[in-house]
């Protein structure tokens, strides 16, 4: 297995106070590492490290060290590029109030694709991808606000998968869906493991149980443990991640 | 039965509220009546398309077109100066600048708008016309130019504030969301949140406009109040208000060129009106957009 991301002794402040302490541990290449944990637990802010969107926050303080193939994402200059890389979709869908079609083109014409053709391309491989295609290839021109919320989740997916990322990170992403849509999405998600390295943040114990190959344990910050998702959910070692995914938590 | 107070109560606040709507209808009507007055002597085609305003010659004409375009031109030449500047710095307060620097630009916006329009009139004699004047070589600095750069500034607070707010509300997801697919900040600001402000934006600079047709003192000022047709922006021209404010006090009440201005008031508040409905629809209309998500 190659090692994708490596996370040295990270540590996130917000305004001082930790939410993310000393935390290490590695993503494999194209494995779907699911973090559990309770609110408050810096899975969030975790994620958000990896791409930097926490620097929108001008109160939060990182340090450690996180690699992406070897290179420390802190020392780029170039945090568009870091961010085409590692693309991250939300826990509430959040289509920009563009069409189907401008949702999905909108990165890479932030990116320079111009040609139509290309772009037509990009947006129909994206969105089979994210297999929403079928729903969609009809109405691509229509408000991305008109469909479901498990339709915009997806369409969210392709509208990260469309700039050619190499990691993709979900922070909660079926949290606001029914589970029908939570299936389809999960669908989705097995399909993209051939091709990306997936980093699912989950408030749902049994989605992580379901979906990732490793599964990680965050509890007020620090993690707890982290294993085969087949041996953490069945022998943890751990008490509280014992009591954590048998519900005795909270 | 309801007690006494609370009906009092009750029917204070209804009198208050209608007492708004009843003053605008009261106003229009004073308007109306002294206004019409006028058409016994001029008709509304000569009214609103004569080329000649010459209230107290024999016979008097009462023609307003070169005051209708003098309003029109000083307001277009403001807009023109700020709607970009205003714009611009809607976007640097609301998105780019660092808290400190916003609370400071966001004070000194408000501050703008507090100072009274004679004193900016008084400025803009004192220091923007003879600058003008060098400039161009002019005769005199007291110009539409002028009078627009003065506009200008009057116009700056609504514009920026109503801009900033409209910017702020447009849901932070949809930044995060452009950000976080490799977007640059100048990419998001201008391919996303402007769009989605963009009914606001139209809102702000309908009521810059609306702020800048009403504005009296300064023009009358420093416009050089001269009832021509006017031709370029460095000559002097004259408002439909800076009329009214300059000629009010020596009408003969009862005359004909006392009711031409109290048409020149219901002129006015027809265009005050037209404008403040059209920002009121571009405003609603975004909400109305907004709630549909």
């Amino acid at each position: 297995m190659v090692a994708k991301i490596t996370v040295d002794k990270l540590t996130v402040n917000f305004d001082g106070l930790a939410a993310v302490k000393d935390l290490s541990l590695t993503v494999e290449e194209n494995e779907i590492l699911g973090v559990i944990g309770p609110a408050n637990s810096g899975k969030t802010s975790f994620l958000k490290t990896l791409n930097r969107l926490n620097d929108l926050y001008p109160n939060s303080r990182t340090t450690g060290r996180v690699l992406l193939d070897h290179d420390d994402i802190f020392c780029r200059k170039e945090i568009q590029e870091l961010r085409r890389r590692v693309g991250i979709v939300f826990a509430m869908p959040l289509p920009l109030p563009l069409s189907i079609f401008d949702n999905i083109a909108y990165g890479p014409r932030l990116h320079g694709v111009k040609n139509k053709a290309r772009l037509t391309e990009i947006v129909e491989k994206s969105l089979m991808a994210a297999a929403i295609w079928d729903e969609v290839k009809n109405r691509l021109e229509t408000s991305a606000f008109k469909l479901s919320g498990g339709q915009q989740q997806r369409l969210c997916i392709a509208r990260t998968l469309a700039v050619e990322p190499e990691v993709i990170l979900y922070d909660e992403p079926c949290s606001g869906l029914d589970p029908i849509s939570t299936l389809k999405v999960e669908e989705a998600m097995r399909r993209l493991r051939q091709n990306y390295t997936q980093i699912l943040v989950t408030n749902n114990v049994k989605q992580a149980a379901r979906v990732s190959s490793r599964t990680a344990f965050f509890l007020m910050g620090e993690m707890v443990e982290i294993d085969e998702t087949s041996r953490l959910f069945t022998t943890p070692k751990d008490k509280r991640t014992e009591d954590y995914i048998t519900g005795r938590f909270g | 039965m309801k007690r006494p107070f609370e009906f009092i109560i009750e029917k204070l606040v209804l009198i208050s509220g209608l007492a708004s709507i009843i003053f605008v209808v009261l106003i229009f009507v004073f308007l109306l009546k002294e206004g019409l007055s006028l058409f016994g002597q001029e008709n509304l085609w000569g009214f609103l398309f004569g080329q000649n305003w010459y209230p107290i010659s024999d016979p008097p004409q009462f023609g307003i077109l070169p005051l209708i375009l003098g309003s029109f031109l000083v307001t277009l030449g403001a807009i023109i100066i700020a709607v970009p500047l205003g714009l611009a710095s809607a976007i640097y307060v609301a998105e780019v600048a660092p808290s400190g620097i916003r609370d400071v630009l966001k004070t000194g916006i408000e501050l703008l708008a507090a100072i009274p329009s004679i004193v900016l009139g008084f400025i803009g004699i004192v220091t923007l016309a003879p600058f003008l004047k060098n400039v161009f070589h002019l005769s005199s600095g007291l110009t539409a130019l002028a009078g627009s750069i003065m506009l200008a500034f009057m116009a700056m607070p609504t514009i920026v504030s109503i801009i900033e707010d409209s910017i702020v509300s447009v849901p932070k997801s949809y930044k995060e969301g452009s950000l976080a697919l490799g977007a640059t900040r100048w990419q998001t600001i201008y391919r996303v949140i402007l769009p989605a402000a963009s009914s606001g934006i139209l809102a702000a600079i309908m009521l810059g406009i609306g702020r800048v047709v009403g504005e009296t003192m300064a023009v009358l000022m420093i416009t050089g109040n001269a009832a021509v047709m006017p031709t370029s922006f460095l000559q002097p021209v004259r408002t439909l208000t800076a009329t009214v404010a300059a000629e009010m006090g020596e009408a003969v009440a009862g005359s004909g060129h006392y009711y031409a201005l109290f048409a020149i008031g219901i002129v006015l508040f027809v265009i005050s009106f037209a404008i403040n409905l059209l920002a009121d629809w571009f405003l609603h209309r975004g909400k109305k957009k907004r709630k549909k998500r």
